[in-house]
């Protein structure tokens, strides 16, 4: 049964049901939110209410910094940030409140485990940017596969025979067996705000039976969310950068 | 781990034939099956508590590589054992003789050198432009079909592009083979396509002289040696290996993978085209550099540490490509003539490493001149206005070659031409349907257009839109 793994939506509902739509097309079955479904975009509630549909029909969602910061104030993040946040917490409904909230910060299933951040702490937000990272959640974990988010952009990390970690940059499109006599993390990369000066879409495809994980990019109607953003009247810098994929 | 593959048992389907070889790595077996149209071979990785762990991860590697590679010049993959039940690889066999064996049979003529090595660099090239770098090209490794073409086998130190690398943090052994192994794989480096065509210059120069350029070390430091060492000249151990397949051979071997030829494409172009391979020091080398020589070498070397790892790079079939431009020479005052000299201007501006070739069939349309035969005078005044359409370009004459071709069908040569040469691409000057003397030559053009292996750019002048008017005034 293949799994659509998708993560950082950042309330972009034209990006996300792009993934969704792409995701159902090649045969997914089974959905995983990593976190991050809000802050930055302009249609938070419409973005928490699709997982949360997903969710009642047997999706796997689990809590990022941003969902967090909804409830509970977020000193690290700066100004532009927190703005969006404050907005985002004003246009919620009780009940999208509500399901972010009660988001667990990590969910294990068989040989899979789903973490926003590092399975080491993950309610400390550490990003997974290096092989060291990959290999103390990975560790952390206890599972033959970890996906993950937080970190926008794609990377495939997996283990040598030495128990040194390894970091492989993915071809989008291109499948990649991942056979599990070895451990691996994949950072699925960001459905609403790529950072990779690519405005496309980021999210993966993975099938277990097969043993095989395909990352993807999609193009959707960017221009629009950002425009959107715009006439929230949110900062600038967070149009720019779903505009621009930067 | 037991042992449930040996000859007579059936697994997966596949009923285990006669032990074909045996390798510190792995074991080969034929095999067979009901239904399959080509003879089938099962490797099988050497695995246990007593064996080490690479012989595991070259297999894994091979496992994810092969299936992933097509053509002609790789074995066709059939089926992968699951790795925690029972590991094995079932493969095309490749009919045909090892390099290896070959060389046991002693040196190669000149001739065979080149006609061979043209061969594996074709197969190396395509192997690059699938994404792949072999890393281990050596005699064992290469076999030669009876119609000359070549197949490169033995996966299990490669390097793909889209694939995580699982040897990339295995240093111990990754470097690859003793003789054959390049200076940068020496030092780390597993995604420079350029590797393979260092051992590529090893196996002609073994081939040529019987020896093997920097030996076979059996320590890192040994190994090291081939950073900096110059190896002695192919012609001081072999007389009657020319000076250009000198040139050819040395340049493969040149320590910095920059210095090298930058596609296996052009080292294949240079083979078989030996009057355009222009000399330079290494084709007139007469020895060795002197202690002072190879002092300085050494000192370059140091350096090449951190150039190494600051330069990985795949793709190098796109960064050097092979480009061929169609000139008609036929009708050298057409207006087609600027325009495809301005369009190849700009093509060539693309790439800092690119071959050009130039092409003009005669012989055939209307006007052509030619007869056909051989080195008539035609040939040379052709190749006089081909040298002509060419010098304002200003290229440098190892970047350039010039080629007239005699042929009744130009379609058919200029497309069997770009085949042979590994074209990436081929320019050529489409006439508009108005330019009606040119008739004969736009059906040459769309047909390239239509049939070619690679991309065209047909090169047309733009005409003004023309109403009700007389549309032949053109002509």
């Amino acid at each position: 049964m293949i799994i659509a793994l998708l993560s950082d939506v950042h309330g972009n509902i034209e990006a996300l049901n792009a993934c969704l739509k792409h995701a159902a097309e090649n045969g997914a079955e089974r959905y995983a939110f990593l976190g991050d479904l809000v802050g930055y975009g302009a249609n938070p509630d419409e973005v928490v209410a699709a997982v949360a549909r997903c969710a009642d029909l047997g999706a796997i969602a689990v809590k990022g910094n941003h969902d967090e910061a909804i409830e509970k104030r977020a000193a690290y993040m700066n100004d532009a940030t927190k703005e969006s946040i404050e907005w985002t917490r004003g246009v919620l409904t009780a009940k999208c409140r509500a399901f972010l909230s009660a988001l667990p910060m990590l969910v294990r299933d068989g040989a899979m485990c789903f973490v926003h951040a590092s399975a080491a702490s993950p309610a400390r937000w550490d990003y997974v940017d290096t092989p060291e990272a990959a290999r103390r959640s990975v560790e952390a974990a206890q599972t033959t596969y970890t996906f993950s988010g937080h970190v926008h952009d794609q990377m495939l990390y997996f283990e040598g025979a030495q128990g040194k970690w390894s970091a492989f940059k993915p071809t989008p499109g291109s499948p990649v067996p991942i056979r599990g006599h070895r451990r691996w993390l994949a950072l699925v990369g960001s459905v609403g705000q790529p950072r990779d000066g690519q405005p496309a879409a980021a999210y993966t495809l993975f099938d277990p039976a097969r043993e095989q994980i395909a990352f993807q990019r999609l193009a959707y109607d960017h221009i629009a969310a950002a425009e959107k953003i715009r006439q929230a009247g949110l900062p600038e810098a967070h149009a720019y950068r779903v505009e621009k994929g930067v | 781990m037991l042992d449930p593959i040996a000859p007579g048992a059936v697994v997966d389907g596949y009923r285990v034939g006669e032990r074909i070889h045996t390798g510190a790595q792995s074991q080969i077996f034929r095999v067979s099956e009901p239904v399959r149209e080509f003879p089938i071979i099962m490797k099988v990785p050497r695995i246990g508590p007593q064996e080490p762990d690479e012989n595991l991860i070259s297999f894994e590697t091979e496992a994810l590589i092969l299936p992933a590679l097509s053509g002609p010049h790789v074995p066709r993959f059939v089926a992968a054992g699951d790795l925690s039940r029972v590991p094995y690889l079932v493969a095309e066999w490749v009919g045909g003789e090892s390099l290896e064996s070959m060389l046991r049979r002693g040196t190669f003529s000149p001739a065979e050198v080149t006609r061979i090595g043209a061969a594996i660099a074709d197969a190396v090239h395509d192997l690059h432009l699938q994404d792949a770098i072999h890393l281990d090209l050596k005699p064992d490794n290469i076999i030669v079909k009876p119609d000359g073409a070549v197949v490169l086998i033995d996966f299990g130190l490669a390097h793909h592009e889209r694939y995580p690398d699982l040897l990339a943090e295995e240093k111990r052994f990754a470097a690859g083979s003793a003789p054959y192994v390049s200076p940068e794989q020496v030092l780390g480096t597993r995604s420079d396509p350029r590797s393979d065509i260092f051992a590529l210059g090893v196996v002609l120069y073994e081939m040529a002289t019987g020896r093997l350029p920097f030996g076979t070390p059996r320590t890192m430091a040994g190994l090291r040696d081939r950073l900096w060492l110059d190896p002695v000249p192919p012609r001081v151990r072999a007389p009657e290996v020319s000076r250009w397949l000198q040139e050819i051979i040395l340049r493969c071997l040149e320590p910095g993978a920059d210095d090298r030829y930058q596609s296996a494409a052009h080292l294949a172009f240079d083979l078989r085209s030996p009057e355009h391979v222009s000399l330079t020091g290494r084709g007139h080398k007469a020895r060795q550099a002197g202690l002072l020589g190879q002092m300085r070498r050494w000192w370059r070397a140091r350096g090449m540490q951190l150039q190494a790892n600051a330069k990985p790079r795949s793709r190098a079939a796109e960064a050097a490509p092979v480009i061929m431009v169609a000139v008609d020479t036929t009708h050298p005052d057409d207006a087609r003539q600027p325009a495809l000299q301005r369009a190849t201007a700009r093509v060539l501006s693309l790439s800092a490493d690119f071959r050009l070739i130039c092409v003009s069939v005669i012989g055939g349309g209307p006007g052509a001149g030619g007869t056909g035969d051989g080195a008539s005078g035609a040939h040379l005044d052709h190749l006089v206005l081909l040298r002509h359409w060419v010098e304002p370009l200003r290229l440098s004459p190892r970047r350039l070659s010039l080629h007239v071709i005699e042929s009744p069908r130009p379609e058919g040569a200029l497309l069997e031409f770009a085949r042979r040469n590994n074209v990436d691409l081929i320019l050529i000057g489409a006439p508009s349907p108005t330019q009606h003397a040119l008739a004969w030559w736009r059906s040459v053009a769309s047909g390239v257009t239509a049939k070619a292996h690679c991309s065209v750019y047909a090169v047309r002048i733009p005409e003004p839109e023309r109403g009700s008017e007389r549309d032949d005034d053109f002509t």
